[in-house]
């Protein structure tokens, strides 16, 4: 069990140590006493030694990529490479201030400008906005475009979105943030969008349609046509939720099979570090005529330099980032485009679909698979075999997996798979090491038949054995209280 | 290729397994008059080597703080930042994992958010704060929401003190679902109390005050407070500089409902202004109208201590519509800066630093009004920025400033400057600023 940072401090103890003061004013003089805080802010005293100690037995409990398999469907939890963060911190990325005048940051500008191009590339979308923050607020600069297109036709009848039962919860989440009503439609029994269903639901109000493709069950919309033909008969926009998009790099460009708007989430796709729960960033690409409603500024390019633009901010939807959103993430995925290219990108998508595949040509045996097809980079197992046969649940068997070195699949997602495990293994993993989490789910299929106890009583060699959650929401505890 | 380590070989052995002869077989799903024939058109891929030289000639072309004597603010700020935090901060063990949803393999990530949140209440004298929002905009704007489900009224006042790119994202964030905004005018760089009087009834849900403000002053928080709170049940939303809380009121001193901001200048290099993250702490009872996630104590199943991510049935992955946000993704590792920098300033330091800016810029403040022609815009007290009025045209002062090695600050208006200084800045470096001033001014 490790202490907490203020478990350690003791008065008087200092981690670093500021200059000496070189002006001579007293802060009474300055500050009116009412203003002065009454109580200190008693933050930790202690050492640097103790600070690096505390923090490095913490990462201990963590497990990351290099550490082993990160298989979080959905989630692509690829290897992030080591340049990226090196070049990122660079003194002329890291201390840039966003109001330098911009004669004095053009090589920023000029690297914005082109990933604004290749983004709009990769995705076959007219143009891209690097702003938004993550993937969720790409999805809300989203809706917000297909809102500002329908109010500059007048269309204010068009008060409701639509979003398959497979969708991320943040689909329907934004729809709501944005005032739309949602209305959900079933998948079919090939696990995708129903048509007939579909055509049923759309009327005169409908405004848009989110669609995650390939969906999150791995299986490509293979109805992207009919889709695009029925939506844009009453004039609403397809919004395509691009945090699959680590499939289809150089095999499909959404923008030209009909879909109107697409947000990356480029801590996936690109290979930025997901941070522990982030910074990501959500850069969003729309077709032509969605151009006008992008966020300010964009970055553009005159004759001989580089610029933020407001030209078009009477019709933008306005901002949605302080400044120019996630400059530091954006690097990082600039420097993996350029260093993949396009032969580069075509052959991760192609790995990670080839790997897949293959895991659930193993696993197929084991566990239970509803849709039973090839998948593209990421598919869904389920534990309703072993529910039945052997009361052992899909939280088991995840548990089991962190006893074996592995991090576990995305778990009760989607919500339409009983006991689902969504597994994406990711193009960088290699041939022994999909072998060696195929053996460990292997095992635990096996072990669910001789020893169900185990599973229930997993995972054993994690820092903590399994956590309560429960309680953590009935004694909520969310600070640790400073003792006087 | 890099990053894959398939061989064509592996390949083959792969596409044995599946049944396959080849990858087209895999992806027939796709209709084929989608698939892409000619392949994307990019440049050409290149090596480590190759990259490094061409960021190394595109950062050439940036001229960083580092290199100027900078007194830009104006919402984001340059900071002393120890070596150690990046130390920590760019270790793989924080910096590739994920959200930490297995707690069992993500207790270093869990009780580095719990010890963040516990210094954020500390800092703001609140009860409950989340793992973080993007930056201090969303924040205020989420606050803006959370008041709305908290009391149903949908009108909510913002100052004109209020950093203007503050504004722009919350008109984003409440247009759409009817929030009305209402705008307090300023008198004398600080919010109108009078006016503010003049506006409050029960219609009003929510309050927000910035201070120091957007121009750097300190806003008389108990007095707006008291504004607000006549009228029952309208919150008050304080939007503060984390470090200006070691010397100035804790926002729980003048009773303020959800307590916000940037959370930049803790630890975080400025990076052209992103990634920030927001900061959101308010009291218990209104913990369940939270956004954005939360981490709090719990034990394991043999009664050790642990973390775990709760109150997640607020949460857009369980709540789906009905979530309290959208957000999902945070700015997790900012935070972790955040931590580790609050754990090295600690009590002392970072109250020092506090002091020192505040010292700094009134230093350079006196000094500069009495050069000829310039003066301070505003009489209210300020923190560590303040707005000059100068006899020359703002953008010529940048402008000229500029060769001298020198970002002059961020032009408000035609003959107004905005000026911000840190614990960073030397005498040396204020003076060289003084003289520049004298000079660019012809005096």
């Amino acid at each position: 069990m490790s202490k907490n940072i203020f478990e350690h401090s003791s008065p008087g103890r200092k981690g670093v140590a500021l200059p000496p003061r070189d002006t001579d004013i007293f802060l009474d003089k300055i500050i009116p006493q009412k203003y002065h805080r009454q109580k200190s802010a008693r933050l930790p005293e202690v050492s640097e030694l103790e600070v690096m100690r505390h923090y490095i037995e913490l990462s201990h409990k963590n497990h990351f990529i290099e550490k082993g398999l990160y298989p979080l469907g959905s989630c692509t939890m690829k290897y992030n490479p080591k340049i990226h963060e090196t070049l990122v911190r660079h003194t002329c990325f890291a201390n840039l201030h966003p109001y330098q005048p911009e004669s004095t940051m053009q090589g920023a500008l000029e690297l914005l400008y082109e990933l604004q191009k290749d983004l709009a590339e990769i995705s076959g979308m007219a143009a891209v906005t690097l702003q938004p923050a993550a993937g969720a607020q790409g999805e809300f600069t989203g809706i917000k475009i297909i809102e500002a297109y329908h109010k500059s036709k007048g269309n204010t009848h068009k008060t409701k979105i639509i979003i398959p039962d497979s969708a991320h919860g943040t689909n329907p989440a934004t729809c709501h943030l944005v005032g739309f009503d949602v209305v959900e439609l079933k998948s079919d029994a090939q696990g995708r969008c129903d048509i007939a269903r579909l055509r049923e639901l759309v009327d005169e109000n409908t405004a848009g349609f989110m669609l995650t493709n390939p969906n999150t069950l791995g299986l490509f919309e293979t109805h992207v046509e009919e889709i695009s033909e029925i939506m844009h008969s009453v004039d609403a926009l397809i919004y395509m939720d691009g945090a699959n998009m680590n499939a289809l790099m150089g095999i499909v460009q959404p923008g030209k099979i009909g879909f109107d708007i697409i947000h990356y989430n480029v801590h996936k796709t690109l290979s930025t570090p997901h941070g522990g729960g982030g910074p990501g960033a959500g850069p969003v690409g729309v077709v032509e005529k969605l151009i006008p409603f992008l966020p300010v500024p964009m970055v553009a390019k005159n004759e001989d330099c580089y610029y933020l633009d407001y030209a078009h901010q009477e019709t933008s939807i306005g901002k949605v980032h302080t400044f120019y959103g996630n400059f530091a993430v954006l690097v990082r995925a600039y420097i993996y485009i350029k260093m993949l290219g396009a032969e580069g990108l075509r052959r991760v998508s192609e790995n990670a679909i080839i790997n897949a595949n293959y895991l659930m040509a193993i696993i197929k045996d084991y566990y239970h698979i509803q849709h039973l097809e090839y998948c593209m980079h990421e598919f869904v197992a389920d534990g309703t075999w072993q529910k039945k046969a052997n009361g052992v649940s899909t939280l088991d068997i995840a548990k089991r997996l962190l006893d074996k070195g592995f991090h576990a699949p995305t778990v009760y997602f989607p919500l339409i798979i009983p006991e689902a495990m969504m597994i994406e293994p990711t193009e960088t993993e290699s041939l022994a090491s999909l072998n060696a989490f195929a053996t460990a789910m292997i095992e635990i299929a096996q072990e669910a038949k001789e020893n169900p106890g185990l599973l229930h009583d997993a995972p054993l060699t994690t820092p903590v054995r399994r956590v309560d959650d429960v309680r953590a929401v009935k004694h909520l505890d969310p600070i640790f209280k400073i003792e006087e | 290729m890099p990053y894959i380590s398939n061989t064509d070989r592996d390949r083959r052995e792969m596409f044995a397994k599946i049944g396959v002869k080849d990858f087209d077989e895999l992806i027939q799903a796709i209709p084929e008059k989608f698939r892409l024939k000619d392949g994307l058109k990019l440049d050409k891929a290149m090596s480590e080597l190759e990259i490094t030289n061409k960021i190394k000639s595109q950062t050439c072309k940036n001229i960083c703080s580092n290199s100027m004597n900078s007194f830009l603010g104006a919402g984001v700020y340059d900071h002393f930042i120890p070596a150690a935090v990046d130390s920590i901060v760019s270790r793989p063990e924080f910096y590739t994992a994920y959200t930490p949803y297995q707690a069992e393999v993500s207790q270093g990530t869990l009780q580095f958010i719990y010890e963040y949140q516990s210094m954020i209440c500390e800092l703001t004298g609140m009860e409950i704060a989340n793992a973080s929002m993007y930056d201090g905009a969303s924040a205020v704007a989420e606050a803006i929401l959370m008041a709305v489900r908290k009391n149903k009224l949908e009108k909510a006042i913002l100052p004109a003190t209020l950093n203007p790119e503050f504004v722009k994202v919350i008109k984003s964030y409440t247009e759409s679902v009817d929030i009305e905004l209402l705008t307090v005018p300023a008198s004398g760089g600080v919010i109108d109390l009078k006016a503010l009087q003049a506006m409050m009834d029960d219609t009003i849900g929510s309050v927000v005050l910035q201070s120091p403000n957007f121009f750097g002053s300190i806003e008389d928080a108990k007095a707006i407070s008291e504004i607000v709170h006549s009228q029952e049940g309208c919150l008050l939303i304080a939007a503060v500089d984390p470090i200006s809380l070691t010397i100035l009121n804790a926002p729980s001193e003048y009773d303020a409902d959800i307590v916000v901001g940037e959370g930049q200048a803790l630890g975080n290099s400025m990076y052209m202004g992103g990634p920030l993250f927001g900061f959101f702490a308010t009291k218990l009872s209104m913990s369940r109208q939270m956004p954005g996630r939360i981490v709090g104590g719990t034990l394991d199943v043999e009664g050790k201590r642990a973390f775990a991510l709760t109150l997640q049935a607020r949460e857009q992955h369980i709540r789906r519509a009905k979530a309290t946000s959208n957000i999902c993704s945070n700015q997790s590792l900012c935070t972790l800066a955040a931590t580790v920098y609050m754990s090295l300033m600690g009590r002392d330091g970072l109250k020092e630093a506090a002091i020192q800016s505040a010292q700094k810029a009134h230093y350079l403040a006196d000094e500069l009004s009495q050069i000829k022609g310039i003066s301070l815009k505003y009489e209210a007290p300020f923190f560590k920025e303040f707005v000059i009025q100068t006899p020359v045209p703002a953008a010529r002062i940048i402008e000229e400033m500029l060769p001298r090695g020198i970002y002059a600050g961020v032009e408000l208006g035609k003959s107004e400057l905005m000026i911000a200084v840190t614990e960073k800045k030397q005498k040396t470096e204020l003076d060289e600023y003084i003289q520049a001033m004298k000079e660019v001014c012809n005096v």
